[in-house]
């Protein structure tokens, strides 16, 4: 048992620490596929901008350049979802809920929060690297200070559920955002250029070595949607990490002695998964798949949200 | 001037090892390793906010790495002169919301009290668990020479530091553990147990099994936020807003994932005020909305109950000294400072035709504010003072310029002398517990007496040397 008030806190903690990854790793996919050619063409910082959610954030007509990308995901404050508003956010979840922290946990999100001030975009592009690297690192270090030190509790079940929940949405719109190469149609579109597409992807969910190991370096489009979407054992791929908030939420319930509409929406979700194919997924439509495992990811949100009496 | 760690040739033997190690380590190391330490309290994010200033809010309360060393001797009397204190404080609080029996003896003036904004009438009559009002007492100690301990004032409310007194042992244990091998100093980390024994010994009437206990903050806002959390984690309760609690049957409950979980002691760190709109404050809209009611039919317990806050007015103060007499029988061990209510017809001539050689201070002013320390202002300033003391002349008090003694302290051009207090924590349930420590805090500037945190005072480790 614990404040509501702290579930939700711990809960979003873990979210806005996981999108802060996510969004360095998309500023990673974007570089790599701003250096292939013919990327001109193709205004890879869009699609970036359109897979990290935030694509309303900037104008329609002008081109989305290396420097409005870098601002949107990494500094701007007033996108909620950027780098800098996401580590924030996060260290504001952690005050209010400090005594739900271990101090190793508290100790990562206390140093450093203050790198991003007075930085300029301009800046910011000359040490790109240096700083996704820097944030990846800040995520993996408050990761291992949260296994390693913290109870098996509650209050790790809601960081849990926080977390995968928050790539599940991460996976999904990157996949939404890039669906058209792996189409198996464009198996035929573009040989080496498209090969390398599929690469940024896997680089974007730093699964390229994962891949290479459970597929054995094929990389046909429907292998790497079946990596993303239906592999057992990476952790950012959709069954993995539904499979973890439906484990999470089903110790909440058990610890707490009741059932909540939240764990029977998310055991459904997997178990529809768990019989799925990806030839299934592509028969019916890909894009339409991806909608609406969306929608359903917002929903278990919603519900834990209800169910636990969160209050924002 | 009293320095605490005696002169060049002849050093105090209390500080015999710390005097060897400041000489051993050297000024510049010593200023190196203050840098450290800043950043290993930024890191662990013990910060300080001030009220009413626009400057970072997570400052930090700058950390002198010389502690102050307290002799086994020094210390019994501090031990004994402050649990005695605590206990006279809240035997005056139970009398006072009674019969009045120390008024009637005409020992305290009748309107000093009831007539005090800091006395809640809605208090009369209520019996809080044990009697006790003021469950945690700081009490703040000078020193001006050898023997000259003696009590500036009492906090009777929430006084708050004491996380630095745990804080900064860790501190210099972590960076100098070998200064703890060549010295043996009392340990200070059971005072958050025996925080949670002092509350569970309050627990309510009503409560049927093991005390539920939380402690309220205003929230990551407020100064001692940090505080807050540390003592709660330490204690392992929950840290609770208002807006988690709620009033119900009778009873108070917070709102949990598992749904209404009752709650019987309240350890509040938020003022009388914000405790409740429907009893004190109609235009607040902080608080808990009933929990007076619950408090005064004995479904939970308020530490410090309200109300508490009579007992450290500047004014009762001057009282204690009696206070101790009339319901101890014991004569006090440590002796108030001397002070002049301007309230007096004789105190204000002496005060006025003195005051630029006087501490003038609001009565219920705190945090160092508000008040003219007379050898440090100019004639203007003095004459601007003593317009506002005429104009009300009971909401002043005078002391004298005490010559406080001082601490050996890096300073950014070598080793300084600079002026200390003291604050330990007395702990009142059904036992007085007293941990041996407290916070020592510094006025960094050269000179000055203010050693208020929210006016550049800065913190030490306090050491009471181990009983061989």
């Amino acid at each position: 048992m614990m404040l509501s008030r702290a579930a939700e806190n711990i809960f979003w903690l873990a979210r806005n620490i996981e999108r802060a990854e996510a969004n360095a790793r998309l500023l990673e996919m974007g570089r790599r596929m701003t250096m292939l050619p013919g990327s001109s063409g193709r205004d890879e910082w869009r699609s970036v901008l359109r897979a990290s959610g935030t694509m309303g954030l900037v104008s329609r007509d002008e081109p989305v350049t290396e420097e409005v990308a870098v601002n949107t995901l990494l500094l701007d404050n007033q996108n909620h979802s950027s780098i800098r508003s996401s580590l924030v956010l996060a260290r504001n979840n952690a005050k209010a809920v400090r005594t739900a922290m271990t101090q190793q946990m508290w100790e990562t999100l206390n140093t450093g929060w203050r790198d991003f001030d007075g930085m300029t975009p301009a800046k910011a592009s000359e040490n790109l690297e240096h700083i996704i690297e820097s944030v990846m690192v800040r995520s993996a270090t408050f990761r291992g200070a949260a296994e390693g030190s913290m109870l098996r509790n509650d209050r790790y079940d809601f960081l849990r559920v926080g977390w995968f929940l928050e790539r599940i949405d991460n996976t999904l719109r990157l996949l939404d955002v890039k669906y058209y190469i792996l189409l198996p149609d464009s198996d035929v579109v573009g040989g080496g250029r498209d090969y390398h597409q599929w690469t940024s992807l896997l680089s974007a969910v730093s699964a390229m070595r994962a891949f290479y190991h459970a597929y054995e370096s094929d990389y046909a489009p429907w292998r790497i949607a079946d990596f993303l979407i239906l592999n057992d054992d990476f952790p950012r791929s959709i069954r993995y990490c539904l499979r973890q908030v439906a484990t999470h939420l089903n110790a909440l319930g058990k610890r707490y002695g009741q059932k909540m509409p939240c764990q029977d929406t998310a055991d459904g979700v997997l178990s529809r998964l768990s019989n799925l194919e990806t030839g299934e997924i592509f028969q019916s439509g890909l894009h339409e798949f991806l909608t609406e495992m969306m929608s359903l990811n917002a929903r278990v949100s919603r519900e834990i949200a209800v169910d636990y009496n969160f209050t924002g | 001037m009293f320095n605490e760690m005696g002169t060049e040739q002849n050093v105090r033997s209390p500080y015999a090892v710390v005097s060897d190690w400041v000489k051993q380590t050297g000024i510049d190391l010593l200023q190196q390793r203050s840098a450290e330490a800043e950043a290993l309290f930024r890191k662990i994010g013990i910060t300080f906010a001030v009220y009413g200033e626009d400057a970072d809010p997570e400052r930090l309360i700058p950390f002198d790495m010389i502690p102050r060393v307290f002799s086994v001797d020094e210390w019994r009397i501090i031990d004994r002169g402050v649990k005695q204190r605590a206990r006279a404080l809240n035997a005056f609080l139970y009398d006072i919301y009674h019969r009045g029996e120390i008024i009637r003896a005409g020992i305290v003036p009748e309107h000093l009290v009831y007539q005090n904004s800091a006395y809640l009438p809605s208090m009369v009559g209520i019996n809080p668990p044990g009697k006790v009002y003021s469950h945690i007492v700081g009490i703040d100690i000078v020193r001006t020479g050898e023997d000259g301990f003696s009590v500036l004032e009492d906090n009777c409310r929430t006084p708050s530091g004491v996380s630095y007194m745990l804080e900064n042992r860790e501190i210099m244990m972590r960076m100098f553990p070998g200064l703890f091998h060549r010295q043996e100093v009392e340990p200070v980390d059971s005072y958050p147990g025996d925080l949670k024994d002092t509350l569970s010994e309050v627990a309510p009437q009503k409560c049927e099994n093991d005390p539920c206990i939380v402690l309220l903050t205003p929230g990551p806002l407020n100064s001692a936020y940090y505080e807050h959390s540390f003592l709660a984690d330490l204690m392992g309760i929950e840290l609770v807003e208002p807006g988690d609690l709620f009033v119900d049957d009778g009873l108070v409950w917070m709102r949990t994932t598992l749904g209404p979980q009752r709650v019987d002691v309240i350890y509040r760190r938020i003022d009388d005020d914000y405790l409740d709109p429907l009893s004190f404050r109609p235009d607040s809209m902080l608080g808990v909305p009933g929990i007076f009611d619950v408090y005064r039919s004995g479904g939970v317990t308020i530490c410090s109950a309200p109300g508490a806050g009579i007992a450290d007015d500047k004014a009762v103060y001057c009282f204690v000294p009696e206070m101790i007499q009339f319901y101890l029988g014991e004569r006090p061990i440590l002796n108030n400072v001397q002070t002049w209510r301007c309230a007096l017809e004789d105190d204000l001539a002496y005060v006025l035709g003195h005051l630029d050689e006087l501490v003038v201070k609001e009565v219920h002013g705190s945090g160092g504010y508000g008040m003219l320390i007379g050898p440090k202002s100019t004639k203007a300033e003095q004459q601007e003072y003593a317009k506002r003391i005429i104009a009300d002349p009971e909401d002043f008090i005078a002391q004298p310029t005490l010559d406080l003694s001082t601490a050996p302290t890096v300073a950014p051009d070598g080793l300084g002398a600079r002026h200390v207090d003291f604050r330990p924590f007395c702990l009142v349930g059904k036992n007085v517990r007293l941990a041996p420590g407290g916070l020592t805090r510094v006025a960094l500037k050269e000179g000055s007496l203010v050693v208020n945190s929210s006016q550049g005072g800065g913190v030490k480790d306090t050491w009471v040397l181990a009983e061989k």
